[in-house]
């Protein structure tokens, strides 16, 4: 079970970080019959956003100590991706695969995630990347929060640990930052502001190369499988398809001054009201 | 072309090449331009633990040998050859503590060059003293429990960015070369200081500078070897380092390589990409061939001395000139394949055929390995009693 209120120095912090292996954007296919991604034959990497995640859970564990596990919903093969994390310098990783969890939503990976956080001990952290590249819904890390029952927040560019042992996160929004407080455990999605994920490590990339991954499916969780994948899903995809243009485009070159000039005349030519 | 290499060599190979693409790449021309010492990347490359690549393991190393020094060597100069010989230039002056220094001394220095936590470096040279190194000038004296060391060592890389410092001084100069030493001497002790920085041709991001002693005063316990085994500890520790100024080569050479065929198959002339011209075909034919030929020796010749052989100063030397001047043609070349464009500041060519001079000039000039090679070969000769004819 998650640990309640704890005190900075009195513990160690166990960091969990959330990653997904998705397709690489440069060779994506869709399903017309299921509207889902074709994953075969596609290669893999792990989410662009994800090293964030990653970076921001190594950070605050060099700062404070303890350890960072990778936790992974996904296919056998996205072990790769938990060994690419455990070379940055991960400590642990477990991988969540079960053909019961396939074709889950936002809803039911959140809460496999969820329930295999709460078998992992004491965790004071969950950090996940802002949103996935392949689904882009952003709602993974949120709805993590809501089944474990704790508070979160989102795209945060900074993370901190006051005395009094809360979090203190700068979180980034169109028109500044917000400074939000909360108390352990928590969890955050972090943003690219956090720092650049650093580069693998030889002596960590070969332990990793060694290092046994654990791999739970539904029934290890305690989880029905009608509370997982597809069936413990509530939205479903109708149908994904890319929208037509609305209108027509036209591109306007040249310098700033020139590019304005040309900007204002087609408005005043479409009899813009006040133009 | 695989080179059967084993999975901690394409590991090392991996890192050092995700380092040089993400992270050097972006920041060489900058680099060249302020010839700012790459803090950053230090310290990067620490992180990666690179540094400890070649030592043993029981210094804090990874317990390969010459050969994956070079596979690190060549990746990171693939993307820029100063960014690697600041990296190189720690190894050279770790090698002559690890070729000859005391238990105490290895266990004192090598885990912090390792760890990355400090760089080294190696210093024979002085403003009379390039390929002739009898004619050092700078003294050692000893006095009691101290040596008290006099004189300036001239273009040290990696001077006064370094801790660690591996000096080559005259104990006893009626001995001639037999009067050399090697002393260890860290940044801070008392009489050391640093001169002028140079301005270089190429490689400008590595740091080029002046070793000033002054009455430096060093404990006798930096001594290493014993007096007089100055230039054997050079020449070994030469020995081990010259094929990774051949991996630089070889990295440099990739590196040119690459852009040159790709600017090729995009740069379009008389209606055609000009790859399609077989004048420039076969500039890019010799350009690989010369490249890949370079690499398999680089990477035989550390092989060879990775297996404990002591017959390597010919190897060694080869092992240097042959890819130092593919590279200078290389290199030449990439900036005639893209011509105008080549010579422009805007492409990373034209850096890259400034840099690639300094390969046939340090580490003992290609003339020098020349001699080596002959020397050897009529030393070899002489042992052989049969005729050819």
């Amino acid at each position: 079970m998650i640990n309640d209120k704890m005190t900075n120095g009195a513990k160690r912090m166990h960091v969990v970080v959330c990653i997904k292996q998705v397709p690489d954007a440069k060779n994506v296919r869709i399903d017309p019959e299921t509207c889902t991604l074709v994953r075969q034959g596609v290669e893999s990497i792990v989410n662009p956003h994800d090293w964030y995640a990653v970076e921001a859970a190594l950070r605050f564990r060099d700062e404070y100590g303890g350890k960072v596990t990778a936790l992974t919903m996904g296919p056998p093969q996205a072990e790769e991706a938990l060994r690419e994390t455990l070379a940055l310098g991960v400590d642990e990783a477990v991988l969540l695969s079960d053909r019961a969890f396939a074709g889950a939503d936002t809803w039911a990976t959140s809460l496999t995630l969820a329930r295999a956080i709460e078998k992992l001990g004491p965790v004071e952290l969950v950090i996940c990347g802002k949103q996935a590249i392949d689904g882009d819904t952003a709602q993974v890390g949120p709805g993590l929060a809501a089944h474990l029952d704790r508070p979160y927040t989102t795209y945060a560019r900074r993370l901190e640990l006051l005395n009094g042992g809360e979090l203190r996160a700068e979180r980034v929004t169109d028109f500044g930052y917000e400074i939000v407080q909360m108390e352990l455990p928590a969890v955050v999605t972090v943003v690219r502001e956090i720092g650049d994920p650093r580069m693998p490590g030889l002596k960590h990339k070969m332990k990793a190369k060694k290092k046994e991954i654990p791999v739970l499916g539904a029934a290890e969780l305690n989880l029905h499988p009608e509370e997982v994948g597809l069936q413990g899903s509530y939205t479903q995809v109708v149908k994904v398809f890319s929208p037509p243009p609305r209108c027509d485009r036209e591109m306007i070159n040249g310098d700033a001054e020139e590019q304005a000039e040309k900007l204002l005349r087609l408005l005043q030519e479409a009899k813009v009201p006040g133009l | 072309m695989d080179y059967f290499l084993t999975e901690e060599q394409q590991m090392i190979k991996e890192i050092a090449a995700k380092i040089a693409t993400e992270k050097v790449r972006p920041v060489r021309a900058e680099l060249d331009e302020s010839e700012e010492f790459p803090w950053d990347l230090m310290k990067i490359m620490a992180q990666s633990d690179l540094f400890g690549v070649y030592l043993p393991e029981e210094y804090g190393g990874l317990g390969g040998g010459v050969l994956e020094n070079c596979l690190a060597i060549e990746e990171l100069g693939r993307a820029c050859i100063g960014v690697a010989t600041t990296y190189a230039a720690s190894g050279l002056g770790a090698y002559p503590i690890l070729l000859h220094g005391s238990e105490e001394q290895k266990q004192k220095y090598l885990p912090v060059i390792a760890s990355g936590e400090k760089l080294a470096a190696f210093a024979v040279t002085e403003s009379g003293a390039g390929s002739d190194a009898g004619g050092i000038q700078t003294t050692a004296k000893r006095e009691g429990d101290f040596y008290l060391l006099n004189g300036t060592k001239q273009w040290i890389t990696n001077g006064g960015e370094a801790e660690i410092y591996t000096v080559v001084a005259i104990t006893d100069r009626a001995k001639g070369a037999r009067g050399a030493s090697a002393f260890i001497v860290e940044k801070g002790d008392p009489g050391f200081s640093f001169g002028k920085k140079e301005k270089k041709m190429g490689i400008c991001t590595s740091a080029t500078r002046e070793l000033l002693f002054n009455d430096c005063k060093i404990p006798a316990d930096r001594l290493i070897s014993r007096e007089g085994t100055g230039f054997i500890v050079t020449m070994k520790t030469f020995d081990v380092s010259r094929p990774g100024i051949g991996a630089l080569a070889v990295g440099l050479s990739q590196g040119a390589l690459d852009i040159s065929v790709e600017y090729a198959r995009k740069r379009v002339q008389f209606g055609k990409p000009i790859i399609s011209f077989q004048a420039v075909q076969h500039m890019l034919a010799d350009m690989a061939t010369e490249t890949e030929a370079a690499r398999a020796l680089v990477y035989a010749a550390a092989r060879y001395i990775d297996s404990g052989a002591k017959d390597i100063s010919k190897l060694s030397a080869i092992a240097k000139l042959f890819p130092t001047d593919v590279a200078m043609r290389v290199t030449t070349n990439a900036v005639q394949v893209l011509g105008g464009y080549g010579y422009m500041r805007d492409y990373p060519v034209e850096k890259m055929m400034r840099d690639a001079k300094i390969l046939q000039i340090y580490e003992g000039t290609n003339q020098i390995q020349r001699n080596i090679i002959g020397q050897e070969l009529n030393k070899e000769y002489g042992r052989i009693k049969e005729t050819f004819f």
